[in-house]
C-alpha cells in the first residue's frame, strides 16, 4: 500500500483527500469540483481503503455508515411489526401459543407465529440485529474518530491555495497596510475568543474544535449503553421474578439464596368512596364505577440466622415491618419488591354442617382449611365425617373422573364418607360448589354448605438491578454528546497572503450564517473584503 | 504497520464478536439454567416424611438416592409411581434410596395417593425451599444422586419402568 507525499511534504496515509497538513487536494477526481467535501477533513477513512483479509472484509462491511443506518431502519422496522401482536409472554395461558395465534388472528397470526414475531425481543436475529448496530457502532466511530484526529492535529497554517478557494466561504482582497490589517483583524479574532496560529505571516483561527468529537462521544454512552443492557444476561446482575403470597402465610423470597423470608400479613385494596373523598372524583366515579385507590401489601421481612439446609425450620430473625404499595417499593440489599398484582377472595376455608335430609336437623359444624384438610372430623355422639378425596382445583378428566388442575383452592370439592349411628358403614358424598352427586343412591344425610372464609393474595415483583447505573451513565455520556456536537460550533478562519492579495477563507461544521456574520464583525475596518458564500452565490445562479 | 492494523482490527472484532456470542448463549440458556448442574453435589436438605420421620439427604451418603419430586394432579407423575414403587423394592436392599417429594399439596391429598398406590417409599411434603433450591419447574422432575451425593442425571418428563430400572441400576453403590 503506497503513501502519498504531498507537494508541501507532508506523507498521507494511503486513500486521503486532503493533504492532512496543507489541504491540497491529492484525490484526482476531486481536482475538478467548485466545492471541497469537507467530511472528516477530506481524512483517509480506513475502511476504504484496505479490501484484503477475510477480517478487513468484515471490518469493511460494519464501518460503512450506510450499512449501520440500514441496519437501524431494518431493526426499527422489526421492532414496530413486534408490536402489532400481544407477544408469546402476554397472551392468556389458555393454549399452546402455535394454536392461540391462528385462533385469534387467523392465517396472519399463524404467520406472525411461524416468522417468530411472537417472541420478538429475544429472538436469535433480533438480538444479532442489535449486536450488529453495536458493532457498526464502534467500528465506524473508529473508523472515522482516528484519521479525523490525525487531520485536525496536523493541519497547518498555510493552507494550500486550491484547498482556501474551494471552501464555501472564500474571499480575494487588495488591502493597502496588509500588516495592519492582520493585526486588527487578529485582535479582533481573540475578542471572539478564536485561538490564533500564526506561520510565515498567514492567520488561522480556530474555536470550538471540541464540539466535532461530539458524535463519538455520543457513541461511547451509547455503546455503555448497550453494554448495561448485555450484563442483564449475565446471572446474578438482573432478577425480575414474580412472588405470589397469601395473607398470614411466609415464603422464601426468590433468588435471595433463601436468606430471606417474607410474610403478608395483610392485603388492601382501596377503592375512592364518593362520599368520603374530595368531590372532584364523583363524576369519575360515577361513570367507572369502582376506580382503585390503593393498593397495598404490608408485610414482615425476615432475615434466616445461622445456616439451616433447606427444608429445615429456619431461624428467622425479624428485619422489618413495611407497607408496600405501588411505586413504594420494599428495599433490602440490592432486591426491591414492588406490589403487581393481586387475587381477592381466594377460598381458604369452607364450612358444612352434617344435616339430615328429610328434618334438616344439624349434627355439628365442620370447617375444612382448604390448605391442610383434616383426615377426620369427629362431630361427636357417633357422628363423624371422613374426607376420602378432596380435589382443590377440581374438574372431570377425560374419562369422567375428578380430578385437581392444580394444588391451589380455586376450585375445591370433596368425597365424604358420613358416619352416623344409624348409619354404621356411612354415605358417599360428592360436594363440590352448586353441585352435590350421591354416586350410590339417596342418602339419608348430606354435607350442608354454610359459609367461606376468604384471604387475598398478593403478587409482589422481586427486582434487582444491578446494570441501572450502568445504564443511567451510558445515557447520560449519550446526552453530554449531543450537547456537544449540538450547542458548539467548529469554526475555522484563514488569512493568508498571496502575491499582495489577502485571501480569507472560513469553514463550520454547521451554522454557517453565524460564521459569515462572525468574519463579517471581524473584518469590518480591516479593508478585507467580506468573503462570499460560493454555495449561495452557485444557488443563485442557477436560479 | 499494516500489520499491527490487522492485529488491531482481529483484537477488536474478537472481543465483539465474543461478547455478542456470549449474550446470545446467555439468552437462549436463561430458561434451561439449571440450579443444580449434573457433575455437581445436591443441595443438601432435610424433609418430614408422612409418618414424621426426618431425612437428610447427606445421611443417604454411600447410598444412590433416587430423588423425584412430583405432584398428585401431575398425570405422569402419577403414572410412574407405581413403577418407582417396583423398583424400589427391587432395589433398596441394594442400597438405593428412593425419595419423592411432593411440591407442596396438603398433608390429606398426599396420604390418600400414597395410600392408592401403596407406596412404600418415604414421601416427603417441600413448602418450596427444597423446589427453589433445587430449581424446580415441571414436573415429574428426577434426580440421579450417586453414593458421593453428586448429581449424575437429571430427568424431566415421565419414564417407563425400564428406564427407572437402568436408573437406578446407575445409581447403585
Amino acid at each position: 500500500m503506497k503513501e502519498l507525499k504531498c507537494d508541501c511534504g507532508h506523507v498521507n496515509p494511503h486513500g486521503t483527500v486532503l493533504c492532512e497538513s496543507c489541504g491540497k487536494v491529492l484525490e484526482e477526481k476531486e481536482k475538478d469540483k467548485k466545492l471541497l467535501d469537507m467530511r472528516y477533513e477530506g481524512s483517509a477513512r480506513r475502511s476504504q481503503t484496505y479490501n484484503k483479509t477475510i477480517i478487513d472484509k468484515i471490518w469493511n462491511f460494519f464501518s460503512s455508515v450506510k450499512v449501520g443506518v440500514w441496519l437501524i431502519v431494518i431493526t426499527l422496522v422489526a421492532s414496530a411489526l413486534g408490536t402489532i401482536l400481544p407477544q408469546e409472554m402476554y397472551i392468556p395461558p389458555i393454549m399452546p401459543a402455535a394454536e392461540y395465534y391462528e385462533d385469534q388472528y387467523g392465517w396472519i397470526g399463524k404467520l406472525y407465529y411461524d416468522l417468530g414475531f411472537h417472541n420478538l425481543y429475544s429472538s436469535w436475529w433480533y438480538l444479532i440485529l442489535i449486536a450488529s448496530i453495536g458493532i457498526s457502532l464502534v467500528i465506524c466511530s473508529l473508523d472515522r474518530v482516528v484519521p479525523l484526529y490525525r487531520a485536525l492535529k496536523k493541519q497547518r497554517v498555510s493552507r494550500h491555495e486550491s484547498y482556501l478557494q474551494r471552501q464555501r466561504v472564500f474571499g480575494v482582497s487588495e488591502v493597502e497596510e496588509t500588516d495592519k490589517a492582520f493585526s486588527m483583524a487578529k485582535e479582533k479574532l481573540k475578542e471572539k475568543k478564536y485561538n490564533i496560529r500564526e506561520e510565515d505571516g498567514n492567520l488561522l483561527a480556530e474555536k470550538g474544535r471540541f464540539s466535532r468529537w461530539g458524535p463519538y462521544v455520543n457513541h461511547v454512552g451509547l455503546i455503555i449503553f448497550l453494554i448495561g443492557g448485555m450484563l442483564r444476561f449475565v446471572p446474578g446482575m438482573y432478577v425480575d421474578k414474580i412472588l405470589w403470597i397469601r395473607e398470614g402465610e411466609t415464603k422464601v423470597i426468590p433468588e435471595t439464596n433463601g436468606e430471606y423470608y417474607l410474610k403478608n400479613d395483610a392485603f388492601i385494596l382501596e377503592v375512592y368512596d364518593k362520599e368520603k373523598d374530595n368531590e372532584v372524583f364523583g363524576e369519575a366515579i360515577d361513570k367507572a364505577g369502582m376506580v382503585a385507590k390503593n393498593y397495598q401489601s404490608n408485610v414482615t421481612l425476615y432475615k434466616k440466622q445461622g445456616d439451616a439446609v433447606a427444608g429445615e425450620e429456619a431461624d428467622l430473625e425479624k428485619v422489618k415491618d413495611y407497607e408496600i404499595r405501588v411505586n413504594e417499593p420494599l428495599k433490602f440489599e440490592k432486591f426491591a419488591l414492588y406490589q403487581v398484582d393481586y387475587k381477592l377472595d381466594e377460598l381458604n376455608k369452607m364450612s358444612f354442617a352434617l344435616t339430615n335430609k328429610q328434618t334438616g336437623e344439624e349434627f355439628g359444624d365442620l370447617t375444612i382449611d382448604l390448605n391442610d384438610p383434616k383426615d377426620i372430623y369427629d362431630l361427636g355422639n357417633g357422628y363423624k365425617t371422613e374426607i376420602v378425596s378432596y380435589f382443590p382445583d377440581f374438574e372431570f378428566d377425560e374419562n369422567g373422573e375428578p380430578v385437581t388442575k392444580s394444588r391451589i383452592p380455586n376450585n375445591p370439592a370433596f368425597v365424604f364418607k358420613m358416619f352416623t349411628p344409624d348409619k354404621p358403614d356411612g354415605e358417599i358424598s360428592f360436594v363440590a360448589i352448586r353441585q352435590t352427586i350421591e354416586p350410590f343412591g339417596d342418602n339419608e344425610y348430606k354435607m350442608a354448605f354454610k359459609g367461606v372464609d376468604t384471604k387475598n393474595v398478593s403478587a409482589l415483583t422481586v427486582r434487582k438491578d444491578l446494570t441501572l447505573w450502568i445504564i443511567a451513565l451510558g445515557g447520560a455520556i449519550f446526552m453530554i454528546g449531543v450537547a456537544q456536537g449540538s450547542y458548539w460550533n467548529h469554526r475555522r478562519i484563514w488569512l493568508r497572503r498571496v502575491n499582495g492579495e489577502v485571501w480569507v477563507a472560513g469553514h463550520t461544521n454547521k451554522n454557517w450564517h453565524g460564521l459569515k456574520r462572525e468574519i463579517e464583525a471581524v473584518l469590518d475596518g480591516t479593508g478585507i473584503n467580506e468573503p462570499e458564500d460560493q454555495l449561495q452565490n452557485q444557488s443563485e445562479k442557477k436560479s | 504497520m499494516k500489520k499491527k492494523r490487522l492485529v488491531i482490527r482481529t483484537v477488536i472484532l474478537f472481543v465483539l464478536g465474543a461478547a455478542v456470542a456470549y449474550t446470545l448463549y446467555a439468552n437462549f440458556t436463561k430458561d434451561q439454567v439449571q440450579k443444580v448442574a449434573v457433575g455437581e453435589k445436591a443441595p443438601d436438605f432435610v424433609l418430614t416424611d408422612m409418618d414424621g420421620e426426618k431425612h437428610r439427604l447427606s445421611d443417604y451418603e454411600g447410598q444412590g438416592v433416587f430423588l423425584n419430586f412430583w405432584g398428585t394432579w401431575c398425570k405422569p407423575c402419577e403414572k410412574e409411581m407405581p413403577y418407582m414403587n417396583n423398583q424400589y423394592k427391587q432395589f433398596k436392599d441394594m442400597g438405593v434410596q428412593v425419595l419423592a417429594v411432593n411440591v407442596g399439596e396438603t398433608e390429606l391429598a398426599v396420604n390418600k395417593f400414597s395410600d392408592r398406590y401403596n407406596l412404600s417409599f418415604p414421601i416427603l411434603i417441600d413448602e418450596g425451599q427444597v423446589q427453589s433450591a433445587y430449581g424446580i419447574n415441571p414436573l415429574p422432575a428426577t434426580f440421579l444422586i450417586d453414593k458421593e451425593g453428586k448429581v449424575i442425571k437429571y430427568i424431566t418428563g415421565e419414564m417407563t419402568e425400564a428406564t427407572i430400572k437402568d436408573y437406578m441400576e446407575q445409581i447403585k453403590p
